[in-house]
């Protein structure tokens, strides 16, 4: 194994779900939640209360995170289009970083 | 005359109109302070002695509103305040039935965060519960008032389902002052939240059922006015001062693609208040409902 691969093992996961407006990645955020594997247990770097840690999700691509998931387009059961329920356009995203020592 | 013999103060059109597009009411400072000083000493009592026999103040499920804390219980005059009392008369009738109740307590410093829910089990029924959420102390900001997403009630979600999400962009955490009460729509997404301050904070929550349709319950005395035709329409001819006026809000985290579907589900549920099937806004339902009609002879 050479030392590139033992750092990449190395390197702790953390995700980062972003919930956007529509089902465009440059779309603005509407909710988000994230998880630190690194065992910082910190949370995103601060912004202004309510605020979410980017404008959108490009953002995030810009600031390094790597998108793993986006929401597939489903269309609703039929009788049951008026429904409302979980956030539909939901993008997950990971990101590599060092565990905490 | 006193509190618990003044008669209740129903809801206005408009603030019926409000809870149905936001799923909930705020009702700021409502109750009396020599009430939220005795409520809370008999809400430590309750708690202390949850679950025995020793519990001063046990209603049973399904027991009559008007039967449960009888006098003299501080909780009691608190659901008797005109401004509580109109409210729960105006959302569940005046022989709604007691559901259940909780007094939940989050010490100081306490870090812990709840995940978003529903309380109960989905349900989509059109007819609604509500809960009532009394705070009888100050909370000032921080100190684990409950947060809550409003406009979040028409989402069928399944209790903790929707914990996924840790922040919703518009979501509220109640601060404010004693004697407030929230009421919200069983649909109601929130969560308690830590308390960063150097006090307990103390919360009643009680559950409550109607018992006959929610028809007309509250001050109509202003509805004929307010209540608007198909033809108050936002894309032809609108009014600022009608019924859907105030259901056409929104919120900043509905999709750009959903928040017709919430005007959709406000409409429905403001049929069923109003006793209205002609009732809408903006013209959704009317027009779909006049091409089936046509489409099914």
């Amino acid at each position: 194994m050479d030392e590139s691969t033992a750092d990449r093992r190395a390197l702790r996961q953390q995700v980062l779900l972003l919930c956007l407006k529509t089902p465009e990645l440059d779309a603005p955020v509407i909710a988000w939640s994230f998880h630190d594997g690194s065992g910082r247990r910190e949370p995103l770097p601060a912004r202004s209360h309510g605020r979410p840690p980017y404008d959108d999700g490009v953002a995030a691509l810009e600031d390094g995170w790597r998108l793993v998931q986006m929401a597939p387009a489903v269309p609703p059961p039929s009788g049951d289009e008026h429904r409302v329920a979980f956030l539909k356009h939901e993008f997950v995203f990971e990101r590599f970083v060092p565990p905490a020592t | 005359m006193s509190t618990a013999e003044a008669p209740p103060e129903l809801l206005s059109t408009a603030e019926m109109a409000s809870f149905v597009a936001r799923g909930y009411l705020r009702l700021d400072a409502v109750v009396p302070d020599d009430v939220n000083r005795a409520a809370t000493d008999e809400l430590e009592a309750i708690l202390a002695t949850w679950g025995s026999d020793a519990r001063p103040h046990a209603p049973s499920t399904l027991q009559p509103l008007t039967d449960v804390y009888p006098e003299p219980s501080a909780v009691g005059r608190m659901l008797r305040t005109p401004r509580v009392a109109g409210a729960l008369h105006s959302l569940v009738g005046a022989d709604a039935v007691f559901d259940h109740d909780f007094v939940h307590r989050r010490d100081a410093d306490d870090p812990t965060t709840q995940w978003l829910h529903a309380d109960a089990i989905i349900d989509p029924s059109l007819a609604f519960d509500i809960q009532a959420f009394y705070f009888p102390h100050d909370v000032a900001a921080g100190e684990g008032g409950t947060r809550f997403v409003p406009g979040s009630h028409f989402r069928q979600v399944n209790e903790a389902d929707v914990g996924r999400y840790q922040h919703v962009v518009g979501e509220e955490q109640f601060a404010g002052p004693a004697g407030t009460v929230l009421i919200f729509h069983h649909g109601l997404w929130h969560g308690a939240m830590p308390n960063q301050g150097d006090r307990a904070r103390l919360m009643y929550k009680i559950r409550l059922n109607p018992t006959r349709p929610q028809v007309r319950l509250w001050d109509t005395g202003d509805l004929d006015e307010m209540q608007n035709g198909p033809d108050d329409h936002m894309f032809a001819r609108f009014r600022f001062d009608s019924v859907a006026a105030v259901l056409r809000s929104t919120e900043p985290w509905y999709e750009q693609g959903t928040d017709r579907l919430e005007l959709v589900q406000r409409a429905r549920l403001w049929r069923y208040l109003s006793g209205d099937d002609t009732f809408d806004v903006d013209y959704y339902l009317t027009r779909i409902e006049a091409k089936a009609a046509l489409a099914d002879g």
